[in-house]
């Protein structure tokens, strides 16, 4: 099936003829109207944008002139602004809002000649680790416990719906955003390669922002060298980003084929946790033995300031947004609930606009941020972060990269986890170092739970060294040989 | 002497800090390629970046940056070769993003100083604390419309230097020279008009008193006062008004007023316990702004003279007053228009013109130096034709006038009229002669010891000859003539 490819094999296909550009974009807006009601992974499909994009890229393939992604048909989550495309970023508060620009990611995409079949659901302006947040509904992860395939999962989040929509088979890639894990997170949920690039590697111009410092725009994909594909086109410098960073993006398809023979694996003794599954440990391990016997070196290290990222994280985030948010006020752009004077229109279209989770961070920035807790809470955590990035400088002085687990669990149930925010947080632990460092991180599906789940692992790189990651990433997934398929899927059972 | 209030406990001293937002010559705004041109429509000057749209990102202008090192050298100060921009949170319909970017904890300009010059000739050097960048608000219009509020975002987003004293001020006229030194440097370097009819400087002054020697006491800002007159008298009500307070036996609350200027008071604003808390913190969608040594040291060779120079050299090179040379260079322009009529020529004279006919001409046509009635190449043209005697320095006056009517240079206008002196001794002789005669009670008085009458003869001989003699001749003649 059309579907199955991966972007690598439809790009040869495309070239060769094999198949058309509308044909393959026509198979996935099919499957999409197949499975889409079900797993509401897409907010909006833009059928007739698709085709005519589609149609351009089969005219440009006839024509000798295909670019990186010509014709290759990808989700874009709703947090990217999309030209005459209305983006919501999951938030009711943004319902109505439809952006006059084009984000620079999404740009480079269409320059490359991706076509775009829609923007997906995803946790309510990405604050959340299982897309419950979204003002849209939930996502239903295409996956399903094997014993119980009644329940429904959560893809995880905040890029639920990019998860979902690719793992389903309604897209052969797509683009996420990861602030503290909701690229590789749900990746691991779904049994996807999900990348975090270094902060600045893509720029954040168009990207609905969350927490400024912490949001990584970046792609999921079915198979590594797919998202070093994707990631390639992606990224670059962007003058409108100051934080964009001014280097050459190197050929990371060609670090997906490079062998780990000689390189030194970091194995971080403090992601160790009391209490974490020993599917995921044994998983862990065997990740390591994988790597040991291609060749390469493992050595402990230590990240002794591990432990406080996660706290330093909730702080930091919630911070930036609840000042990131606060545009929102019904004046200029988006939903405006009336008021009677001005504070009470700012009140009211808030309180009708943010979900509670969204609500929630505002309430915590805020307090951290406040006269009299801003040293306590805001400085404390920078200091942390400053302390973290120590750690991953120090470790890779020794190593080469680190090989983690992605998530602390595999995918849970929708309603699981939602009794107090904590546990909730608690998804990100081993995600949100590499954000509030800006190293660059990747999740590889390498194997099942008792459940017949999809776990990952993640392998954590140098800042702009995400060829090493490529090639240590590539190489667990051949080892792996990962090959199960979610139940729900186009052409599947489902 | 020092400037004190009287109250009825003793006299009072008076504190004044002020905080100037000086917007920034640029002609785009700070973080976004707007343009700035004032008086545009409405919400024609605004880009995406400007309303805050999701996604957009800010982008330091280089130039905005160029400029804030400018006037931090011209005003002497330390620049920081690290500095870093903050967010200050708060909620208002006319400032898009719900934040203002600025420099809270770690400003581009750090200290330096202003030299101010009083009424008596004294100086005195009145510290900087600080300039940042940071970025105008919008503007509301509350009176357009029965219920609503009309927004205009021209002006959200442009470049302000926000210039902070130290509290060193001690007098509205300090304030009022502190101010209009400011200004005139802000000129010279071109990195603020200084027009604050427009709002592109606007004053917060920081007004407390105490008793001499005393620590300093709580203090109040008076927000947003937007002439140099207005400052001086809001420091002048707002002083009155806490010396009151205290002498009656009350405490001055720290909080923001505003001047009256039609009431001649300040009025409370906020007080300290509803202040905002700006909840400032680093923006994480800017770098820290780091600045290359060898850079500034450019720009330091590249500014233009300053006030300060521009005046001790007219007094050294061209022998003039403190005050003549103060007048003369607190505009660039005027100071250009000068040197153009000093050049070659005797500097004094050519400083009692500019000065005098000149500044009147200016004052009574209404038009400004960089379109002045009379250029400085005619002025000089006319200096001319009275140093080597082609007219005396009366008709030069109606040569002035008629320049300014008619637009001609002083050569052909003394040509047309005939106003050329006469320093022919007969027709001085001639006229002497006959105003002698004509008086001769007058005569006779003067010699009887009426010394005073002299200037009657003159002016008498002068008027004889239609204006036109040559008035040390006809001096030297009439003296030869009454001895006689």
């Amino acid at each position: 099936m059309l579907t199955d490819l991966t972007i690598e094999q439809a790009r040869a296909g495309l070239r060769a003829g094999d198949f058309t550009a509308v044909e393959l974009t026509m198979a996935h807006l099919h499957a999409i109207e197949v499975l889409n009601p079900r797993l509401n992974a897409y907010l909006d499909v833009r059928h007739d944008r698709a085709l005519d994009q589609a149609r351009a890229a089969d005219a440009a393939l006839a024509a000798g002139d295909a670019r990186a992604l010509t014709g290759i048909p990808l989700a874009i989550k709703d947090l990217f602004c999309t030209a005459g495309v209305r983006t919501t970023a999951g938030s009711k508060i943004l319902e109505p809002f439809v952006p006059p620009y084009e984000s620079t990611v999404t740009a480079n995409l269409l320059r490359d000649g991706a076509v775009f079949l829609g923007k997906t659901n995803m946790d309510e302006f990405a604050m959340g680790s299982s897309n419950m947040t979204s003002a849209y509904g939930p996502v239903e992860n295409p996956w399903k416990r094997r014993q119980d395939e009644s329940a429904v999962l959560v893809p995880g989040g905040s890029s639920g719906g990019s998860a979902a929509a690719v793992a389903a088979r309604l897209a052969l890639g797509a683009t996420g955003t990861d602030t503290g894990g909701s690229i590789r997170q749900p990746a691991s949920f779904c049994g996807l390669v999900g990348v975090k690039p270094t902060y600045g590697r893509c720029s954040r111009w168009g990207v609905v922002a969350f927490a400024s410092s912490l949001d990584h725009p970046g792609p999921f994909a079915r198979t590594v060298r797919d998202g070093a594909i994707l990631l390639g086109s992606m990224a670059g410098h962007d003058p409108k980003d100051s934080t964009s960073a001014d280097v050459p993006v190197p050929d990371w398809e060609a670090a997906c084929t490079r062998s780990v023979q000689g390189l030194r694996i970091g194995v971080p003794r403090e992601y160790r946790m009391d209490g974490m599954p020993s599917e995921i440990d044994a998983l862990w391990r065997q990740g390591l033995d994988w790597l040991r016997d291609a060749g390469a070196e493992i050595v402990e290290v230590s990240l002794p300031h591990t432990k406080y990222g996660l706290a330093a994280y909730y702080v930091v985030a919630p911070a930036e947004a609840s000042s990131n948010l606060a545009r929102y006020d019904g004046v200029r752009f988006g939903a405006r609930t009336d008021g009677a004077e001005l504070r009470d229109l700012y009140e009211r279209t808030r309180a009708n606009g943010f979900g509670s989770e969204v609500r929630r961070r505002i309430m915590i920035g805020t307090y951290v941020l406040s006269a009299g807790y801003y040293d306590a809470y805001y400085l404390r955590a920078q200091k942390v972060r400053a302390l973290i990035l120590q750690d991953f400088t120090e470790a890779f002085g020794r190593v080469d990269a680190l090989l983690t687990p992605t998530a602390p669990s595999a995918a849970f149930g929708q309603g699981e986890k939602m009794d107090d925010p904590i546990t909730m947080y608690l998804n990100d632990v081993f995600t949100v170092p590499a954000n509030l460092a800006g190293v660059p991180g990747i999740s590889v599906p390498a194997g099942l739970d008792p459940n017949g789940l999809p776990l990952g692992l993640q392998v954590l790189a140098k800042p702009f060294d995400e060829a090493t990651m490529f090639t240590v990433a590539a190489a667990l997934e051949r080892a792996a040989g990962f090959d199960a398929l979610p139940t729900l899927r186009a052409g599947g059972e489902g | 002497m020092s400037y004190t209030i009287q109250g009825r406990t003793g006299e009072w001293e008076l504190v004044v800090g002020l905080e100037v937002h000086a917007q920034v010559i640029s002609q785009a705004k700070l973080f976004s390629g707007a343009p700035t041109a004032f008086g545009a429509e409405p919400n024609s000057q605004v880009s995406f970046v400007d309303a805050a749209f999701p996604g957009m990102l800010p982008v330091l202008n280089r130039f905005c940056v160029e400029q804030a090192v400018r006037t931090g050298l011209g005003l002497q100060a330390r620049i920081n070769p690290v500095s870093r921009f903050d967010r200050k949170n708060y909620f208002y319909a006319d400032l898009p993003p719900g934040y203002q970017i600025s420099q809270y904890e770690h400003p581009i300009v750090g200290t330096g100083s202003i030299e101010i010059e009083l009424a008596d000739g004294s100086t005195r050097e009145i510290g900087v604390t600080r300039l940042h960048l940071e970025q105008d608000a919008g503007k509301s219009i509350h009176d357009q419309h029965p219920t609503k509020s009309l927004i205009d975002l021209n002006r959200a987003g442009v470049a302000l230097m926000e210039i902070v004293s130290e509290p060193d001020i001690r007098s509205p006229e300090e304030a009022g020279a502190y101010l209009r030194k400011l200004r005139s440097i802000l000129r010279y370097l071109g990195t603020c008009d200084g027009n604050m009819e427009e709002g592109s400087m606007r004053a917060d002054v920081n007004v407390s008193v105490r008793k001499h020697g005393e620590p300093y006491r709580t203090r109040c800002e008076v927000k947003n006062v937007n002439s140099v007159r207005f400052v001086m008298q809001a420091i002048e009500a707002e002083a009155a008004r806490q010396v009151a307070v205290w002498e009656d036996g009350g405490a001055v609350m720290q909080e923001t007023r505003l001047f009256d200027p039609g009431r001649g008071e300040t009025r409370s604003m906020r007080s300290k316990e509803d202040a905002h808390d700006y909840r400032y913190f680093p923006d994480p969608d800017l770098p820290l702004l780091v600045l290359d040594e060898a850079w500034i040291e450019t720009l330091r060779d590249s500014l233009p003279e300053l006030p300060d120079a521009k005046k001790a050299r007219f007094m050294q090179e061209y022998g003039l007053s403190a005050y003549d040379a103060g007048v003369l260079v607190a505009e660039q322009a005027t100071a250009l228009f000068y040197e153009t009529v000093a050049r070659g020529r005797d500097p004094k004279i050519a400083a009692n013109w500019v000065t005098g006919d000149f500044f009147a001409a200016l004052n009574r046509t209404g038009r400004g130096i960089e379109d002045p009635p009379v250029s400085a190449v005619a002025l000089g043209q006319l200096l001319d034709l009275m140093a080597d005697g082609t007219i005396n320095g009366r008709i030069a006056k109606d040569v002035f006038e008629a320049m300014i009517e008619t637009g001609k240079d002083p050569g052909a206008i003394v040509a047309e009229k005939g106003l050329r002196q006469v320093t022919d001794t007969g027709a001085i002789d001639a006229a002497v002669d006959a105003i002698l005669a004509a008086n001769a009670d007058k005569v006779a008085e003067y010699r009887g010891g009426k010394d005073k009458l002299f200037g009657f003869f003159v002016g008498q001989t002068m008027k004889a000859m239609a204006g036109k003699g040559n008035p040390a001749l006809i001096n030297e003649t009439l003296k030869r003539k009454l001895a006689g």
